[in-house]
């Protein structure tokens, strides 16, 4: 056990998935000398060398299509790309290839990439560094999608990913990168993708969070239990797929639901779950589900990016609606 | 005319004309600038260069955001500035400073936009708003300068980006486009050997970066990028070549990235000192001061003055920049589209009220 950050934990992830299976490179933007511009795969071309860690060109598309052929021929490549906003350009390679190889050959040939790049906002940083499009990934079928929010979490997710026989996009929350440190242990281990956490258990509402949000569910939980009010906190973890029944199992319980989402609001992944509880439990619901959410919004420069990132605030009014 | 259309980017030496110490190895090709015009230009390299670090200083004093500085780029970007026009178009990445203000924009526009104010990209200059993502805008001058054309309009487009955009296929279809359609524009790239920790050769196997036009049918010319006077010869000649519709030009300016990759960036971790020393003999700026030592254009008085100059433009900028208003909640919705949609209409309303009742934010 070591009290790490998210971005140590997913570097000793690394470390030890390439230590123990010789498939596993990385390839991207700076991984190598400069060990990533977050210093996600810091050391790890020293220890592992060129041909493990590979510094490419600037070409995203490049990155994930030559990452599809390296999968089929047996290797197991995580790709980073260097920002959420950079990833657009590979999405012909994501959307059309990786996503179908599997379908498409009817199982010959499968895909298991992982893509890994920081996403969210909130760090002053400049345009296209603050994006959170979970849902585009989340939107194409034949994609996993991850999102660890805890160090413990990070390192368990990015080693099931890893050994996923499916692509999978993996999106590491850049403002927690190095905000938060937990116990994490030195042993290898699995958190199986699909499994959604019970942060905390409750029974008057249940606040759903992934990501970057997180923290901020735990922030409004906390102020509501000194009003004697039980909120109990899901983080999802895997977006796709999602687990449907951890989320209905405690919206049948508490009857109340508020899902928080740093994305754009309109067809976010907070709209489908409002669907699928209404699908699956509208009669155990005593209030309307609320999203607490960014807005349609390009993502403003830093002078004005706080007015459109979901806060504490906006969480807690959004929690009184329901309790109302 | 004649140094593009003979030039042979495989197998040639890069356009150079002034040498780093200051002495003209190709007069034939040098712009008969007079000595005032020569002050002038290192003026305007010197003032660019403070306006510059400023940026530096003020992300590390948290009043800016992060910011890639331009140092070792003043040649590439006067020069080829000097040798088109204010009614030319501009399509800059993000390390272009010195172009977006030789081509017209307010200095405190500039730097408005690295303190994170969208309207930093809102000036008067034909200029278009910096792209951050790398490769895609040479595209968007290609398509500007395919509508001049079309419009029949004497104006010319440029787009600058670096020796790691030369990686990404935008780049490749921007040049095949402006070769298919003979589109009167300019690539011109900066290579200044690093793209963030990566050297240019793990960028590319090719040996020069100008040879990537042949593919496309269209001439490419390498530059001693750190040589005001061959860039400035070079990119008349391509300038003319499009005016007279002789189509697009790639140029590729070698220079030198003296600073880090942005104030995020720490190059110690992957670039060796000993190598940046070594570049700073062939320093731009440095160049063209010996030149107008030779001259006896250039004393001490006349750099304090022009330090005192550039000090006080500099710090008029940075006073109208930090006393632009602060963006109003409302503007992030205003402009996505022409008019506001119902859904933006109602997320706008319900951020106005969410402020005004939990935040006494006007
Ligand atoms: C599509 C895309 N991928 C990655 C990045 C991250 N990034 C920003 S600058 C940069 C290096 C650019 O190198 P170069 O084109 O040589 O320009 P320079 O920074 O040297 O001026 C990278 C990889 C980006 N901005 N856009
Ligand atoms: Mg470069």
């Amino acid at each position: 056990m070591a009290l790490l950050t998210i971005a140590e934990a997913l570097n000793q992830a690394l470390l030890q998935e390439m230590t123990n299976d010789n498939r596993v490179m990385i390839l991207g933007e700076d991984v190598g000398q400069d060990g990533g511009v977050f210093r996600i795969t810091d050391g790890l071309l020293q220890k592992f060398g060129e041909e493990r860690v590979a510094d490419t060109p600037i070409s995203e598309s490049g990155i994930v299509g030559a990452a599809i052929g390296l999968a089929a021929a047996g290797m197991r490549p995580v790709a980073e790309i260097q920002f959420d906003g950079f990833v657009y350009p590979a999405f012909d390679q994501l959307i059309c290839h990786a996503a179908r190889m599997r379908n498409r050959s009817r199982g010959k040939y499968s895909c298991p990439i992982v893509v890994r790049f920081p996403y969210s906002g909130g760090v002053r940083a400049l345009e296209h560094h603050s994006e959170s499009m979970e849902v585009l990934y989340i939107h194409t079928p034949g994609l996993k999608v991850v999102c660890p929010s805890t160090p413990y979490d990070a390192k368990g997710l990015l080693i099931a990913a890893i050994r996923c026989p499916d692509p999978v996009i993996f999106m590491e929350p850049k403002r927690l990168y190095r905000s938060l440190k937990e116990d994490v242990p030195e042993e290898s281990y699995e958190i199986p993708l699909g499994q959604a956490r019970v942060m905390i258990e409750g029974t008057d509402a249940t606040v759903i969070a992934w990501g970057s949000m997180v923290p901020i569910a735990l922030k409004a939980q906390a102020s509501f239990a000194k009003e004697n009010v039980s909120l109990e906190i899901i983080d999802l973890r895997t977006l796709s797929p999602l687990d449907t029944e951890t989320i209905l199992n405690s919206v049948k319980k508490t009857g109340r639901c508020v899902v928080i989402q740093e994305g754009p609001r309109t067809c976010g992944l907070a709209a489908e779950i409002s669907a699928l509880i209404m699908e699956k439990a509208l009669f155990d619901l005593k209030s309307p589900v609320e999203r607490v959410t960014g807005f349609d919004v390009i993502p403003p420069l830093l002078q004005a990016e706080d007015f459109n990132i979901p806060d504490d605030k906006r969480l807690i009014a959004g929690i009184r609606k329901v309790l109302a | 005319m004649g140094l593009i259309d003979s030039a042979n980017p495989l197998s040639d030496k890069m356009i150079q004309v002034l040498d780093h110490e200051g002495n003209f190895v190709r007069p034939a090709l040098a712009a008969k600038w007079d000595d005032k015009t020569l002050r002038e230009i290192y003026e305007n390299m010197v003032f660019l260069r403070m306006a510059d670090q400023k940026l530096i200083s003020l992300q590390r004093q948290g009043r800016s955001g992060s910011y890639p500085s331009i140092e070792g780029h003043e040649a590439c970007q006067i020069g080829s500035s000097l040798a088109i026009k204010k009614t030319d178009w501009i399509f800059p990445a993000f390390r272009e400073l010195a172009i977006c203000y030789m081509q017209g924009m307010e200095l405190e526009k500039i730097f408005l936009y690295w303190m994170g104010n969208e309207w930093g990209s809102n000036a008067a200059a034909n200029v278009f708003p910096v792209s951050i993502t790398v490769g895609g805008h040479p595209l968007h001058a290609t398509g500007y300068a395919w509508a001049l054309k079309l419009q029949k309009k004497p104006d010319i487009t440029v787009s600058y980006f670096g020796d790691g955009a030369t990686s990404t296929g935008d780049f490749y279809e921007a040049m095949n486009f402006a070769g298919v359609l003979k589109i009167p524009t300019i690539f011109f790239c900066q290579n200044n050997q690093w793209a963030i920790s990566t050297p240019c050769s793990k960028q590319t196997a090719a040996k020069t970066l100008a040879q990537k036009a042949l593919a496309c049918g269209i001439p490419g010319i390498q530059v001693d990028g750190n040589d005001i006077f061959a860039v400035y010869a070079v990119m008349s000649e391509a300038s003319e070549r499009a005016r007279k519709g002789l189509g697009a030009t790639l140029i590729e300016a070698v220079t030198y990235r003296f600073g880090n990759h942005t104030t995020a960036d720490d190059a110690k971790k992957y670039r060796p000192q000993k190598e940046v020393d070594a570049m700073r003999k062939f320093d731009p700026m440095l160049r063209l001061r010996l030149l107008l030592q030779k001259k006896n254009a250039w004393d001490e008085k006349f750099e304090k003055e022009v330090i005192a100059r550039s000090e006080e433009k500099v710090r008029a900028a940075v006073e109208k920049a930090e006393g632009f208003p602060k963006p109003k909640p409302k503007e992030i919705f205003d402009y996505l589209y022409e008019k506001l949609t119902p859904a933006l209409e109602e997320q706008k309303a319900y951020l106005l009220n969410h402020l005004k009742t939990y935040c006494s934010t006007p």
